[in-house]
């Protein structure tokens, strides 16, 4: 059973100059966590706001939940839940009152609505700050109460607009644990990121998008098979090019590759940094000094890279959006 | 029903927030205030206003007017404050009913209007204002005056829509409340204006807003005011047509962006 189904989604924006959907189309079975992974200004922000009722497309059609998003819009909005990009409540207002208002909004009745914000505060490790308005709490915090307020009626569907983008590493990292619970408890999660280390930790499948369009799809790792692993990096003084090229080809098994510009010698590794010692230990009895040297983890751009051929660019279609102050 | 109880709960946020930040609510209060206590004594001894009790009788239905004419700028700020928030993304996503939010939001305003406005008419009374109608008309004038704050309101909630950027829409609202408030009968004699601007002071609503409480106030209200035209002669009814007019215009036009604001 699909749970979220977008077909052929158009939205374009100053009169059809910029196209932000594509003929975009994805789905996501039920139970299951669907990232929709993307640089700045692909789309994703647009695609989620059109499965969330916010945003109507100019053509194509969706559901969420066997529901028509664009003819039962009201009926959609009782089975979603949705944390985006800015954390969305109210920063007078303590975490408690925002959490008893919005069950409030869900008509779940004053008693009903205090007894869920206390178990969702109590969930999410939120029940200390409690009592405190939202703007003393740390950017993670007020994620975490976003999403406490997106999950008040256990919703069917949840929508993640970019979760974790702007936290620190600590605040990601928490965030990550909060929606790995959710997971296990068997949620259907639709998320967007533009970190792949995200989309990896946290989706059973990736959709890849660019310029509005779903350009690859998969699970995680057979995305990383088209991409291709670590590389490993050096870089070292012009006459040393040659024979670092050798050493990094030998410790690497594959054929290495030169940026001549930079001096910069990469080459696909699989054993990380057992690689980065053995070519260091190499590099120092040839008796060459790098200059830099490291172990690169593939990146939305080398995805990118290797899906399109041009490394992610910010378009400007999202990037108008959110000047207009909508997202 | 539900919508009912949808609107109810976002006033009370409204009121929650007046609450939490006590600053709004002093500083909201304050400036009207000030200015009852600038005019009276900065300006009350130089206008001769022919009129028992001096100037303040005049000065009151005045301030009174201008400070419910700023609920446009608060609306309209507070609105694109909840904007770029997000907030509004996230109201807009629960199953309530969709103009909940903003029929909320001016109706909680509203009531910032009456603690505002007792206030005032405290510090008015404290300086000399006697309004010498009976009670009912007193009260009628306040209620002319929360109504016309609340079809400002409206407007508010269009600019605050539309707008970009919430510093913005404050500035923009000061701009166009000013001169509406200053090119009026509301502080001093409009004739001693330019002839067009008397022209446009006298249909400027709020002259004839202000024309309407002096007149519920009790005071024969030929205030700059140039006889024998309709807004001056009329001035009651020609503010209730305004007020309706307001709302019959920006009310929908308010909800249609708000339902399209994201098409």
């Amino acid at each position: 059973m699909k749970s979220v189904i977008a077909d052929q989604l158009v939205k374009t924006y100053d009169k059809g100059r910029v196209r932000a959907l594509d003929n975009l189309s994805l789905d996501v079975e039920e139970g299951t966590v669907l990232s929709v992974l993307g640089p700045n200004g692909a789309g994703k922000t647009t695609v989620v706001r059109i499965l969330t009722t916010l945003l109507r497309p100019d053509s194509g059609s969706a559901s969420v939940a066997g529901i028509d998003v664009i003819k039962n819009p009201e009926k959609v909005r009782e089975v979603i839940g949705l944390s985006g990009q800015y954390a969305a409540v109210d920063e007078i207002l303590t975490g408690y009152d925002n959490l008893v208002m919005f069950g409030e909004l869900y008509h779940l009745g004053k008693k009903q609505a205090v007894i869920r914000a206390n178990e969702l505060l109590e969930r999410f490790a939120l029940t200390e700050a409690a009592k405190r308005p939202i703007k003393t709490y740390s950017g993670g915090m007020r994620r975490r109460l976003d999403l406490a307020a997106s999950l008040i009626v256990k919703p069917k569907v949840l929508f993640l607009d970019e979760p974790t983008t702007g936290l620190d590493p600590r605040g990601r990292q928490e965030m990550w644990g909060v929606i790995e619970e959710l997971v296990k408890g068997g949620v259907t999660l639709l998320l967007t990121t533009q970190y792949l280390e995200e989309a990896d930790q946290l989706a059973d499948e990736i959709a890849v998008i660019d310029t509005g369009k779903v350009i690859a799809r998969g699970t995680s790792d057979a995305l990383k098979k088209q991409v291709g692993g670590e590389r490993l990096e050096v870089v070292v003084e012009q006459a040393n090019v040659a024979k670092t090229l050798e050493i990094v080809a030998a410790v690497s098994g594959n054929k290495a590759s030169l940026d001549e510009g930079l001096r910069l010698i990469s080459a696909p590794v699989s054993t990380g940094s057992a690689a980065l010692f053995e070519v260091l230990k190499s590099l120092d009895s040839a008796g060459i000094h790098a200059l830099d040297v490291g172990v690169k983890r593939p990146s939305l751009d080398d995805v990118f890279l290797s899906l399109t051929g041009h490394a992610a660019e910010e378009k400007r279609a999202e990037n108008d959006e959110k000047k207009r102050g909508r997202k | 029903m539900s919508a009912i109880n949808d609107v109810a709960i976002i006033t009370r946020r409204q009121l929650l927030l007046l609450t939490r930040v006590p600053e709004v609510l002093i500083f909201s209060t304050i400036q009207p205030v000030m200015f009852v206590l600038l005019f009276r004594f900065v300006f009350g001894g130089s206008i001769s206003t022919g009129q028992p009790g001096g100037y303040v009788q005049l000065l009151m239905p005045g301030i009174f007017v201008q400070t419910v004419a700023f609920t446009l700028a608060g609306t309209a700020s507070g609105l694109a404050e909840d904007m770029k928030k997000g907030l509004i993304d996230r109201f807009r996503s629960l199953p309530i009913s969709q103009s909940a939010l903003v029929v909320g939001r001016t109706l909680g305003d509203s009531l910032l209007n009456i603690v505002v406005l007792t206030v005032m008419g405290i510090a008015g009374f404290v300086v000399g204002w006697r309004p010498s109608a009976g009670l009912g008309n007193v009260a009628l004038g306040f209620l002319f005056l929360l109504f016309f704050g609340y079809a400002l309101s409206w407007v508010g909630v269009l600019v605050g829509l539309s707008a970009s950027d919430a510093r913005v829409v404050q500035n923009v609202s000061f701009i166009v409340t000013f001169p509406l408030t200053f090119l009026s009968n509301a502080f001093a004699p409009t004739t001693g204006m330019p002839r067009i601007l008397q022209y446009f002071a006298e249909w400027n609503p709020v002259s004839t807003m202000v024309a309407a409480c002096r007149q519920l106030f009790g005071l024969k209200n030929k205030f700059g005011a140039t006889a024998g035209s309709y807004p001056s002669e009329h001035p009651l009814t020609t503010s209730l047509i305004y007020m309706v007019v307001i709302m019959a215009i920006f009310i929908p036009l308010s909800l249609r962006k708000y339902r399209n604001s994201l098409d």
